[in-house]
C-alpha cells in the first residue's frame, strides 16, 4: 500500500505546522503567481508515517541485516561511530556560507586531515574532495585530463581507451567529456591485451581508464608496461578507485603510474550506500594535473584553515556542486579513517583479500568453476555457472534469486560482461569466517536443488515480500508515479 | 582490529584452506616494486570514544549560530521522525536496489518520491534523484539539448538571476560537450529577467531557456511570459524551483500556456540538514515526451509472477551500466538516502503543512525586510514580490559587517559584491525561514543597527560599479 493510499482528507500533523499566517501577509504576491490547486501529497498522521516507512524498511536487505557480497560494491559494515561523528549538531546545522574563520575551523580540520589521509593512501600529491559520487569523480578526472591536453595546445587527442571489463560509467564519462571510446580487449588470463593496446594507442590517445584490481577480480599484472606505453604516446592514466579496498595501504596508484585517481568513499572508506547514494568520489592527482583540480579545496595557513575557490585557481576545471560536495559523507570517511589509523588501513586489504581467497578456495573445492582458476583472487572473484546453465538450464540469475531465500543478498550478476553466467563475489573484510561458510553451504544446497528440481530456482524467490517481477511490463507500460484516482 | 572479526584460529584455518603460509603471500601477483605504501603521515588509529570526542569538540567549536543566510540552502525545521527513520540500518546500509525482490522498501519509497516531486512540480514524471540542485540543472541542460526537436542549437540561455554557483557548475559539466552558455542580464529596478532582453535570440533560437523561481535574489520572475516566449520560438523551458516555495507559488507545469518542459532544483529544504552543503538532493521532473531523455534511476510499478504489485528499476536502457558510451548520463549512484528523507518529510507535512511552512517563510522574510529597512542606512534596491530572501544595501562593505555579526553568533547573509559588483560592495542577500522567531529578527536588527552606528556615518554610500 502506498503512503498516498493511507490518506484521510482533513488529517493534519499539527505538531509539524508553524503558526498560521494571515492571508493579508501574502498580499504582495500577485495572484497569477500563486498555486491554485494544492499538490497531491499524502494527508496522514505522524504515527501512520512512522509505521509505513518502518514497514518499508523491513522489506529491504541491507548490510545491517544480511550478508551482502555484491561484487565491486564493497558492502562492508558502516560503523555507527562514523555516523554519529557526522551527525554532531554543530556539523549538521552549519550553513555552507557561514564564515569560515569563525564558524568552520572544526569542520575544515576534519576535511584537511581527510585530504592528507587520502593522499598518503594513494601516493598522489593533490586532492579535491568535492565530487559527489564515483561517476562525478570520473567526470572530474577526465575533465582534468582534457584541460591538461588543451592547456598544452595538444588538441588532437580525441580518444579514450577503456578495457572491455570496465564499469559502464567509464565509457559514459569519457563521452560526457567529449571523447570517443575505444575498447581494449582482455587476454585469456584477465590482463589487458598488450598487443591490442599497442595497436590502438597513438597521438590521438588522451588517456586510458583502468580499474586495478580489475573488475575480473584479478590484479592487472601488466600495469607497468601499460603505463609506459600510454605515457610514451603522450596519453595519461586514469585510475578508477572502485576496487581500492583490495590494495588499501599495500600498493599505491601513484607508483603504478596513474596520473589521476578517483576514490569511492562509500566503498573503501565505509560510508553508507543509503539505498543508492549519497556517495563521495574525491579525485587525487600528480603534479601535472594539480592546477586543474575542481574547486573548492581546503588549505591550512598560519591562522587556520580556509577554502580555496576559483579565482585563486585559474586553471581549475571549476565547480561540480552548489557548495562543497557531500560534506557529511566526507566526515564519516574521516571518522572511519581515524579509527583505523595507519596500522588499520592495510589490514582492510589484508582481510578483504583473505576472505575472498578463502571463499574462492572453498567454492572451488566444492566443485564450482572459478572464471580465472590460475589467478590469485583479490578482494573479489568470479565464479561462472555456464556448466550448470548448459546441463541443467539453471542461470546465474536463478542462483541470485534463490540466494535471497537463503538469507544472503546476491552477488553481482552478469557483470563483467566478458564472463558468461557469472557471479562476482566480494565478501569484504568485515565478514566472519562463519558467515562465509554459511554462504558456501547455501550455494552448494542451491546447486543440488538446481540439479534435482530446477523449477525451485526458476521460480525463486519464494520467501520475500514479492516474487520475481515482470520487468518487461515495467518498461513497456511505464507506471512511474501515483496519481489521485489511480489504483 | 576495528571492524574485522577474525580470531587467530580463523586466520590459520583460512590460510590452510587456501594453501598459503601467510596473508602476505596472497599479494604475490602484485609486482614487487609496487608493493610499497608509506602511511607514516597518517596518525595511529583511535577507539570510537576518542574519535567521537574529537568530532564533538570540533563540531561544538563551529557553534550553532542563528542563520539569516539562504542562497541555495535553507534552515528549515526538520521533524524528529525524519532522521530517526532514515538512519534505520535497513535504509542506511542497503545499496542500489538491483535485486528488486530484496529491495521493495527502497523501491517503493523512491516510487513515492517520484510521485511527490511530479505532483509538486505539476509535471508528468520525476526520476529517483540527482546529486544536488546545481548538478541537476547541468543534467537538465544536457537533457534539453537531446530533447529539443524544434532546433539543433547548442546554445542555452542562463539568466544572471540564477544562483552563481549553479551557473559555474553547469559550465564545468556541460562545456566539454560543445554547449554554448549565454548569460542574460537582469533589470536593475526589479532584480528580474526582462522578456524584452530575449529579443536578440529570436532570429536563432537557443535550445533552452533556464528560469529560476524564486530567483537568486528572492525575486519572482515573470514565469508565464518567459515560458510563452520560449515556446513561441521552439525553445525548451527549464524551471529551477524551490520545493517549499512550490506549495505557495504556481508550479512549473502550469507556467504560461503550456507549462515548463523540465523542472529541477535543490531538495535540501525537504528535511535535509544544512550540513555545510551536502549531502543534498537534486530533483528533476519533465513532461512525458522527454521521459527517455531523463538521466539516472527510475522506479516503476509492475506485478510479480503471481500478479501481486511490486516495484523495480526500469527503463534502464537509458543508463550507463547497459548502454555504456551511449547512455544519457554517466550517473550511477544518486542520493537515495536523501530522497528517503525528503519523501518522509513531505509525507509528514502533507500539502497543508508544506503550505503553512511556505506562508510562514514568506511572512518572516517580509518581517525581516521591514525590520532591517527601519535602520536609516539600510534600503532594499529591488521592487516587486519575493519569497524567502531579499537583497538589501547596508551602506558599509557587506563582508566586513558579516564578520562583525558572526562575532555575535549571527550569520547575517550572503555578500553579493563578488558575483554582482554592480549592486555595490554593501549589497547583502538575506533570508528568513519559518524557523526564525520574532526575537531572532529583533536580535539581528538590533545588532546590525549597533554595528552600523558604531562604524559611524563617515563611510559614504558606495557607488555601484558600472556595467556588469
Amino acid at each position: 500500500m502506498l503512503i498516498f493510499e493511507h490518506t484521510h482528507p482533513g488529517t493534519r500533523n499539527r505538531a509539524q505546522q508553524p503558526a498560521a499566517v494571515a492571508d493579508t501577509q501574502l498580499a504582495d504576491i500577485p495572484a497569477n503567481q500563486l498555486r491554485q490547486q494544492p499538490a497531491a501529497l499524502p494527508a496522514v498522521s505522524e504515527l501512520q508515517v512512522i509505521r509505513h516507512y518502518t514497514r518499508l524498511s523491513q522489506q529491504n536487505f541491507a548490510i545491517d541485516s544480511h550478508f551482502y557480497p555484491l561484487g565491486s560494491c564493497t558492502m562492508k559494515y558502516n560503523p555507527r561511530g562514523a555516523n554519529r561523528a557526522a551527525m554532531q549538531p554543530g556539523f549538521l546545522s552549519r550553513h555552507p556560507y557561514a564564515p569560515t574563520a569563525s564558524h568552520a575551523q572544526g569542520l575544515l580540520a576534519c576535511l584537511y586531515e581527510l585530504q592528507q589521509i587520502l593522499k598518503a593512501a594513494t601516493g598522489m600529491c593533490g586532492v579535491s574532495l568535492t565530487p559527489m559520487a564515483g561517476a562525478q569523480g570520473e567526470l572530474a578526472g577526465m575533465a582534468m585530463i582534457r584541460a591538461y591536453h588543451l592547456a598544452r595546445g595538444d588538441s588532437q587527442r580525441c580518444e579514450v581507451l577503456v578495457p572491455d571489463a570496465a564499469h559502464g560509467t567509464n565509457p559514459a564519462t569519457a563521452v560526457m567529456c567529449g571523447y570517443r571510446v575505444r575498447d581494449i580487449p582482455t587476454d585469456r588470463n584477465g590482463d589487458v591485451d598488450i598487443a591490442a593496446l599497442q595497436q590502438v594507442v597513438g597521438p590521438q590517445t588522451a588517456a586510458i581508464m583502468l580499474t586495478n584490481p580489475s573488475t575480473l577480480g584479478v590484479f592487472e599484472r601488466n600495469i607497468e608496461p601499460i603505463a609506459a606505453i600510454v605515457h610514451a604516446a603522450g596519453g595519461l592514466l586514469y585510475y578508477d578507485g572502485a576496487n581500492l579496498n583490495a590494495i588499501l595501504g599495500k600498493a599505491q596508484p601513484a607508483r603504478m603510474g596513474f596520473d589521476v585517481v578517483h576514490l569511492n568513499l562509500h566503498k573503501t572508506f565505509s560510508t553508507p550506500h543509503g539505498g543508492g547514494g549519497p556517495g563521495a568520489g574525491p579525485v587525487l592527482v600528480n603534479e601535472r594535473l594539480e592546477p586543474f583540480l575542481p574547486v573548492p579545496l581546503v588549505i591550512q595557513e598560519s591562522d587556520g584553515y580556509r577554502w580555496v575557490e576559483a579565482p585563486e585557481r585559474p586553471q581549475s576545471i571549476g565547480r561540480l556542486s552548489t557548495f562543497m560536495g557531500n560534506v557529511g559523507i566526507l566526515l564519516r570517511a574521516w571518522a572511519y579513517a581515524r579509527m583505523l589509523g595507519r596500522e588499520g588501513l592495510p589490514r582492510v586489504a589484508d582481510y578483504a583479500t583473505l576472505n575472498a581467497n578463502y571463499l574462492a578456495a572453498r567454492l572451488r573445492q566444492a566443485g564450482f568453476d572459478l572464471a580465472y582458476p590460475d589467478r590469485r583472487a583479490t578482494h573479489e572473484f568470479i565464479i561462472t555457472l555456464r556448466h550448470e546453465q548448459k546441463q541443467y538450464g539453471v542461470s546465474a540469475m536463478d542462483y541470485a534469486k534463490r540466494l535471497l531465500d537463503y538469507g544472503h543478498h546476491a552477488p553481482t550478476t552478469y557483470f563483467p560482461l566478458l564472463v558468461p553466467e557469472c557471479l562476482l563475489i566480494e565478501p569484504t573484510e568485515t565478514e566472519s569466517r562463519a558467515t562465509l561458510d554459511r554462504f558456501v553451504e547455501a550455494l552448494i544446497a542451491i546447486r543440488d536443488e538446481g540439479r534435482s528440481n530446477p523449477d525451485i530456482l526458476h521460480t525463486a524467490p519464494h520467501t520475500l515480500p514479492v516474487r520475481r517481477l515482470d520487468e518487461v511490463r515495467a518498461a513497456r507500460e511505464p507506471d512511474l508515479r501515483w496519481r489521485s484516482g489511480s489504483g | 582490529m576495528p571492524f574485522i572479526p577474525h580470531a587467530a584460529d580463523d586466520v590459520a584455518a583460512m590460510l590452510d584452506t587456501i594453501g598459503v603460509a601467510s596473508i602476505e603471500a596472497l599479494f604475490d601477483e602484485i609486482p614487487a616494486p609496487l608493493q610499497q605504501c608509506d602511511l607514516s603521515a597518517i596518525e595511529p588509529g583511535e577507539p570510537e570514544m576518542v574519535v567521537s570526542r574529537l568530532a564533538a569538540e570540533r563540531a561544538a567549536a563551529d557553534g550553532v549560530p542563528i542563520c539569516f543566510v539562504g542562497a541555495g540552502a535553507y534552515d528549515h525545521h526538520i521533524p524528529a521522525a525524519v532522521w530517526d527513520l532514515v538512519t534505520r540500518g535497513e535504509f542506511y546500509s542497503a545499496y542500489t536496489p538491483y535485486q528488486a525482490e530484496a529491495s521493495q522498501g527502497t523501491l517503493q519509497l523512491i516510487y513515492e518520491f517520484q510521485s511527490m516531486i511530479a505532483a509538486l512540480t505539476a509535471l508528468d514524471v520525476a526520476n529517483a534523484s540527482l546529486y544536488d540542485g546545481a548538478s541537476a540543472l547541468a543534467e537538465a541542460v544536457l537533457m534539453a539539448l537531446r530533447g529539443n526537436r524544434s532546433n539543433r542549437s547548442r546554445q542555452v540561455l542562463l539568466p544572471r538571476t540564477l544562483h552563481p554557483a549553479y551557473r559555474a557548475t553547469v559550465a564545468t559539466i556541460v562545456t566539454p560537450q560543445q554547449v554554448e552558455l549565454e548569460t542574460i542580464d537582469y533589470q536593475r529596478d526589479s532584480g528580474t529577467l526582462d522578456v524584452a532582453a530575449l529579443a536578440p535570440y529570436e532570429a536563432n533560437p537557443p535550445a533552452a531557456l533556464v528560469v529560476p523561481q524564486p530567483n537568486f535574489f528572492g525575486q519572482l520572475e515573470a514565469v508565464d511570459q518567459l515560458t510563452d516566449w520560449a515556446h513561441r520560438h521552439g525553445v525548451l523551458l527549464i524551471a529551477v524551483v524551490n520545493p517549499i516555495a512550490l506549495a505557495l507559488l504556481k508550479p512549473p507545469g502550469e507556467w504560461g500556456e503550456k507549462g515548463a518542459d523540465i523542472a529541477c532544483g535543490e531538495g535540501q529544504p525537504l528535511g535535509i540538514p544544512l550540513a555545510s552543503g551536502g549531502p543534498y538532493l537534486g530533483f528533476i521532473s519533465c513532461r512525458e515526451a522527454l521521459l527517455r531523455q531523463l538521466p539516472g534511476r527510475l522506479v516503476g510499478r509492475t506485478v510479480d509472477r503471481d500478479g501481486k504489485p511490486g516495484f523495480t528499476l526500469t527503463l534502464q536502457a537509458r543508463e550507463q551500466h547497459i548502454r555504456r558510451s551511449r547512455a544519457t548520463s554517466n550517473i550511477c549512484t544518486n542520493q537515495g538516502l536523501l530522497a528517503a528523507a525528503a519523501t518522509i518529510y513531505m509525507a509528514l507535512l502533507g500539502s497543508d503543512g508544506l503550505t503553512a511552512v511556505a506562508r510562514a517563510c514568506h511572512a518572516n522574510r517580509n518581517a525581516l525586510l521591514t525590520a532591517l529597512t527601519e535602520i536609516a542606512q539600510v534600503e532594499a534596491p529591488f521592487s516587486g514580490a519575493g519569497f524567502h530572501e531579499a537583497v538589501i544595501r547596508i551602506g558599509q562593505p557587506a563582508d566586513q559587517i558579516i564578520r562583525s555579526l558572526a562575532a555575535q553568533n549571527l550569520i547575517g547573509g550572503y555578500p553579493l559584491a563578488n558575483d554582482y559588483p554592480e549592486l555595490g560592495e554593501d549589497a547583502l542577500l538575506i533570508c528568513a525561514t519559518e524557523s526564525r522567531s520574532a526575537a531572532d529578527i529583533s536580535r539581528y536588527r538590533d545588532n546590525l543597527q549597533r554595528i552600523l552606528e558604531r562604524r559611524g556615518p563617515a563611510c559614504t554610500r558606495l557607488r555601484p560599479a558600472d556595467g556588469l
